[in-house]
């Protein structure tokens, strides 16, 4: 009867001794490759000081100049710069400017990473069906398993500090940017392929021709979702120690400072819409193919 | 007769998991339904043999599902075949290298194609200019070049639109503009025309038979429709159920049809436009009664020979030489249509 009401579950002291195994094969790896790793990112890591430095160093009203600018350039829309300039005048004014330029330097770099290595992960995975099927999980967990459960491996091999914090962003962060290259591709007209290839298109003239311009509106849509995502990140990249604009909201979570908490998660909110609306009009822009007169 | 441009040899092709297993039991004459029954494979094209002249527009027609689509991708082997020989002025088309293939693609054939398969984020200057750019020419100096194609098909003005913002037959024209500006001496038409209404279809034809008169290309056209057939073709080739059926002139497939099948095909057709006086009238010495030019439609001649006073004509050649003669019998005989089968297994439309 028994056997029916609990569940065979194994040894208590068996588990134990699994999990403490695994603890303890994970400490001895960390503790012989947590060095060579930290050399890995090291560069990573300078980068980024680098970009904060110069971005806590700057003048604000260079700042706010060249984020007009930036605005022009990417929307052409004179409402977005405004409206971009006069967010950072009121985060500036409620004292917010330096958390933000810790955060619009870790937003930047992790979003350049994920770039980087999501757009050729995109590629090899629209090009290779088995590609597909191994990736294609992988990002479902990255996606879905809690940030709290990866951070624990980061930090034991990296410690605490910004390198960690900026893999955690990336590993939540990517996943749309693949996916929705892999997608792009895929979804590009049969038609389109066969004439490339009827007048003789080598693999990357194909690629770089045919594939990634007509797949340009899903990789946009996969990289404006990867900054909005890496943008959320910040609070949870927080509690393992990077600056920015998450560690006054968790200062409010544990004190219970309504007024600093909600500063503060308005600025992430405002640097999110800012990034959406410029990303976005600037991808619209680059398919002006699509606009205009219609044909039926 | 001079050696063909392109010599299609007992190509096969199947579709399925094991295509070359069951080659062996095609090739010994199974058919598509059993194929499809006892292995699960799908018989595309059975043993097609076509030779094609050079310089002259070779139809090849057929209904949906006849393969004819997938025959003309054998040519730049955009399908890889099951079993058999592609040649092309003497070069096996299937035995070249990726790099060797690139390159009969880049310069020896280009490809027109139903759907137009133009790039959507190109303009039509750099649509017309796609095969040259491929080839490694400089953008705008590939848009130079190919600048006189886009006068050639009448889109002079349009070289800075979009293809979304032009009609399908613009769109078409640029994809014509697109495979003439490579220079290719083999034009691939994959129902070039098929997707246009009748009148710009029409037209377009026209357009084609212009740049046809001083090009002379060799050209493969796929249509599943016998006007548009008969109208363009110097030969006509017709594929039911992936294997050629009857190949030849066009007047001769209408006067002699091989099997039911053809002249269920040829019903619907007008015999007086098509068929011409050369195909009805008897050699020999000339008579008393109007000149006729051979290349005259049936049509035509019928009120010439019948206003004649003996009801008859000379037919003559492009320098007036008599070939020959044609009574008013003869032309009514030519617009009689053969006997229709009154078998309902046998009816296809």
């Amino acid at each position: 009867m028994d056997f029916l009401t609990e569940f065979p579950e194994m040894g208590r002291q068996d588990l134990r001794d699994l999990k403490k195994s695994i603890d303890a094969g994970f400490r001895e790896f960390s503790r012989e490759f947590g060095q060579a790793l930290e050399t890995f990112f090291e560069p990573l890591l300078r980068f980024l000081v680098w970009l904060e430095t110069l971005l806590l160093a700057t003048p604000w009203p260079i700042i706010l100049i060249v984020v007009g600018t930036l605005a022009w350039l990417g929307s052409r829309s004179l409402k977005i710069v405004i409206g971009s300039v006069l967010s950072f005048v009121a985060i500036g004014y409620f004292g917010m400017w330096e958390d933000t330029m810790s955060t619009l330097a870790i937003v930047s770099v992790a979003t350049l990473v994920c770039f980087v290595l999501g757009i050729p992960l995109g590629i090899l995975m629209a090009r290779s069906d088995r590609a597909q099927t191994i990736v294609t999980p992988v990002l479902d967990i990255m996606q879905t398993i809690p940030a709290f459960v990866y951070l624990i491996p980061v930090v034991m091999l990296l410690g605490i500090g910004k390198v960690p914090g900026l893999i955690a962003v990336c590993i939540y962060a990517i996943p749309p940017i693949v996916r929705l290259t892999n997608l792009g591709i895929r979804l590009v007209e049969k038609e389109a392929l066969e004439a490339a290839d009827a007048f003789g298109a080598s693999y990357r003239q194909r690629l770089f021709g045919v594939q990634i311009p007509l797949a340009l509106p899903n990789i946009f849509a996969g990289v404006n979702q990867t900054i909005m995502m890496s943008l959320s990140m910040v609070v949870i990249a927080s509690m393992i120690g990077v600056a920015g604009l998450g560690v006054p909201v968790l200062r409010s979570i544990s004190n219970q400072y309504l007024a600093l908490g909600l500063m503060n998660g308005l600025a992430i909110v405002a640097l999110a819409i800012i990034f959406d609306r410029v990303s976005q009009s600037y991808g619209e822009r680059l398919q002006k193919h699509r606009s205009g007169g219609h044909h039926d | 007769m001079t050696e063909p441009k392109i010599r299609i040899q007992n190509l096969y092709k199947i579709f399925g998991a094991k295509p070359q297993s069951v080659l062996k039991e095609v090739e010994q004459g199974m058919s598509k339904q059993e194929l499809l029954e006892k292995h699960n494979h799908v018989l595309g094209l059975k043993d097609i043999n076509i030779d094609i002249p050079a310089q002259g527009v070779s139809v090849i027609m057929g209904l949906s599902g006849s393969g004819k689509s997938t025959l003309i991708r054998h040519i730049n082997r955009l399908i890889e075949p099951t079993a058999g020989k592609m040649i092309v002025d003497n070069e096996d088309v299937l035995a070249m290298n990726k790099q060797q293939l690139m390159e009969f693609r880049r310069h020896k054939a280009s490809m027109v194609f139903q759907k137009f398969g133009l790039h959507v984020h190109r303009t039509v200057s750099e649509n017309a200019a796609y095969g040259l750019i491929i080839q490694g020419t400089p953008v705008n100096e590939a848009k130079q070049q190919s600048q006189k194609w886009v006068e050639r098909v009448g889109l002079a003005g349009f070289e800075d639109h979009y293809p979304s913002q032009l009609s399908g037959g613009m769109q078409q024209r640029v994809g014509l503009a697109r495979a003439l500006a490579t220079d290719a001496e083999i034009l691939l038409m994959d129902e070039a025309f098929s997707a246009l209404d009748p009148l710009i279809r029409t037209d377009m034809q026209d357009v084609m038979l212009g740049l046809q008169e001083e090009l002379h290309k060799t050209i493969v056209f796929i249509t599943h429709d016998l006007d548009e057939a008969l109208r363009i073709g110097d030969t006509i080739a017709i594929l039911r159920d992936g294997a050629v059926i009857q190949q030849g002139d066009p007047q001769e497939i209408i006067m002699n049809p091989a099997d039911d099948y053809i002249v269920d095909f040829i019903q619907d057709i007008n015999r007086g436009r098509v068929l011409k006086v050369k195909t009805m009238m008897s050699r020999g010495h000339s008579v008393t009664g109007p000149n006729i030019p051979a290349t005259m439609s049936l049509e035509e001649a019928l009120p010439l020979v019948s206003a004649s006073d003996y009801k008859v004509g000379n037919v003559v050649d492009e320098s007036n030489d008599v070939l020959g003669s044609i009574t008013l019998d003869q032309v009514i005989a030519g617009l009689v249509r053969p006997e229709v089968t009154t078998n309902p297994e046998s009816r296809y439309r």
